[in-house]
């Protein structure tokens, strides 16, 4: 396979949203691990997470639709994913649909990253942690004290 | 099945049974963050047990899948401890069996990740992390219930108590673990116990709450012997493939 169809298969993949956050795709979130030349390669979020299933059929329907339906899917768990893997993109893409991204390199301090969260609404540093627990595996819930609105906010992983 | 099939029968087993009964709070529990706090821990716990099972029903080499093992199975057959499928009871009391379970789980990932087979070792590393949320979780509310008002205390104190019996079934070993251990894929699990001890007795200082009275372990679920819980919770969870035997959809 030439370089040309990695390229290719990658620049469809950027147009492959998460099915719970459609403001990213699979690629902004580092759930694709690898594009190689007979696979790619996918990681899950979390073990639990719902939407790993949908992922997947996501990505095989737009391979197959663009003359890949030789490329296999494989799932690897190990190295588990991080938020670390979001790319900057992504975590501007995140702030703009209303979600706080978790700050980078946080992942490795996971649960002690205290850090209070940005506002994704006024930017104010001025909130609270409502639930460590939200409406996703991935996010958590938050209120600005500022604007007086709640927010969700990507978990450190 | 052979020993390591039956070592990771027993951690699927463990997660799922934690998952099914915390599953039961969603839509019943005292507040709409901790609905959603237990939904995902459950959510987390059915996820690891996915990983688990398929795991040992590939190490089988029968055939069966996560979902056979999971569903297709009746009570003897199942290996979890059997402090998972002690009934929620009210919050205090789940919180009390969270508390333990998911600082237990946290060490034993923790060292799990560090396995020289990578198939345990790629699980629990991605188990410990979300695990390490489940603790903080409980031990938060240990110390809310049990530092709170009369009433929460004594509900904390009463469903701890209940729970401390089937703690020590946790750092039991027998063969299978050893087994698992000379295979590269296991723990010592007597080894985890002093941290274990360590960390609970920090949160219930905290909580001001004093340890249980020791008391003679209630132990089996290893190796088949569970309480009758169980039997209803797999009525309930396995209902739709007992019905309808192989339905896919």
């Amino acid at each position: 396979m030439a370089i040309s169809d990695i390229d290719r298969i990658r620049a469809i993949l950027a147009r492959v949203p998460d099915p719970e956050i459609p403001a990213v795709s699979v690629l902004d979130l580092g759930i694709v691990r690898e594009i190689g030349a007979n696979a790619v390669t996918i990681t899950p979020t979390y073990t639990g997470c719902p939407a790993t299933i949908a992922i997947e059929q996501s990505i095989r329907a737009v391979l197959d639709a663009n003359g890949f339906s030789d490329v296999a899917i494989a799932t690897t768990l190990s190295p588990p994913w991080s938020t670390d893997w979001i790319s900057d993109e992504g975590r501007e893409k995140l702030r703009a649909y209303g979600i706080a991204p978790p700050p980078k390199g946080a992942s490795a301090a996971s649960l002690k990253n205290q850090a209070a969260a940005e506002c994704p609404r006024c930017g104010s540093s001025n909130t609270e942690e409502l639930s460590r627990f939200g409406s996703t595996p991935c996010k958590a819930l938050w209120r600005c004290k500022a604007c007086a609105e709640p927010f969700d906010r990507f978990k450190c992983h | 099945m052979d020993a390591l099939a039956t070592y990771a029968l027993r951690l699927g087993d463990d997660s799922l049974i934690l998952g099914q009964r915390l599953s039961e709070w969603c839509g019943h529990a005292p507040a709409l963050e901790v609905d959603l706090s237990l939904a995902n821990v459950a959510l987390d716990q059915v996820g690891q047990a996915t990983h688990f099972l398929n795991l040992a029903g590939e190490l089988e080499g029968e055939g069966r899948d996560g979902d056979a093992l999971a569903f297709r199975r009746d009570v003897m057959d199942f290996t979890n401890c059997l402090l998972v499928e002690q009934p929620n009871g009210d919050f205090a009391q789940t919180i009390a069996r969270q508390f333990l379970c998911s600082h237990y789980q946290l060490l034993l990932f923790e060292q799990m990740a560090a396995v020289k087979d990578a198939r345990f070792a790629a699980i629990a590393a991605k188990a410990s992390k979300e695990v390490a949320y489940h603790a903080t979780l409980a031990s938060d509310w240990m110390i809310r219930l049990g530092d709170g008002t009369d009433e929460s205390k004594a509900r904390l104190v009463a469903g701890l108590d209940w729970m401390w019996r089937f703690a020590d079934e946790l750092f039991l070993m027998d063969d299978v673990d050893a087994a698992a251990i000379k295979a590269g894929a296991g723990v010592d699990k007597v080894a985890l116990r002093a941290a274990w001890d360590a960390r609970i007795d920090a949160v219930l200082a905290e909580a001001t709450l004093n340890r249980p009275a020791p008391r003679r372990a209630t132990t089996g679920g290893r190796i088949g012997r569970h309480s009758e819980h169980l039997g209803h919770l797999l009525s309930d969870m396995q209902f739709l493939q007992r019905a309808y035997p192989g339905a896919t959809w």
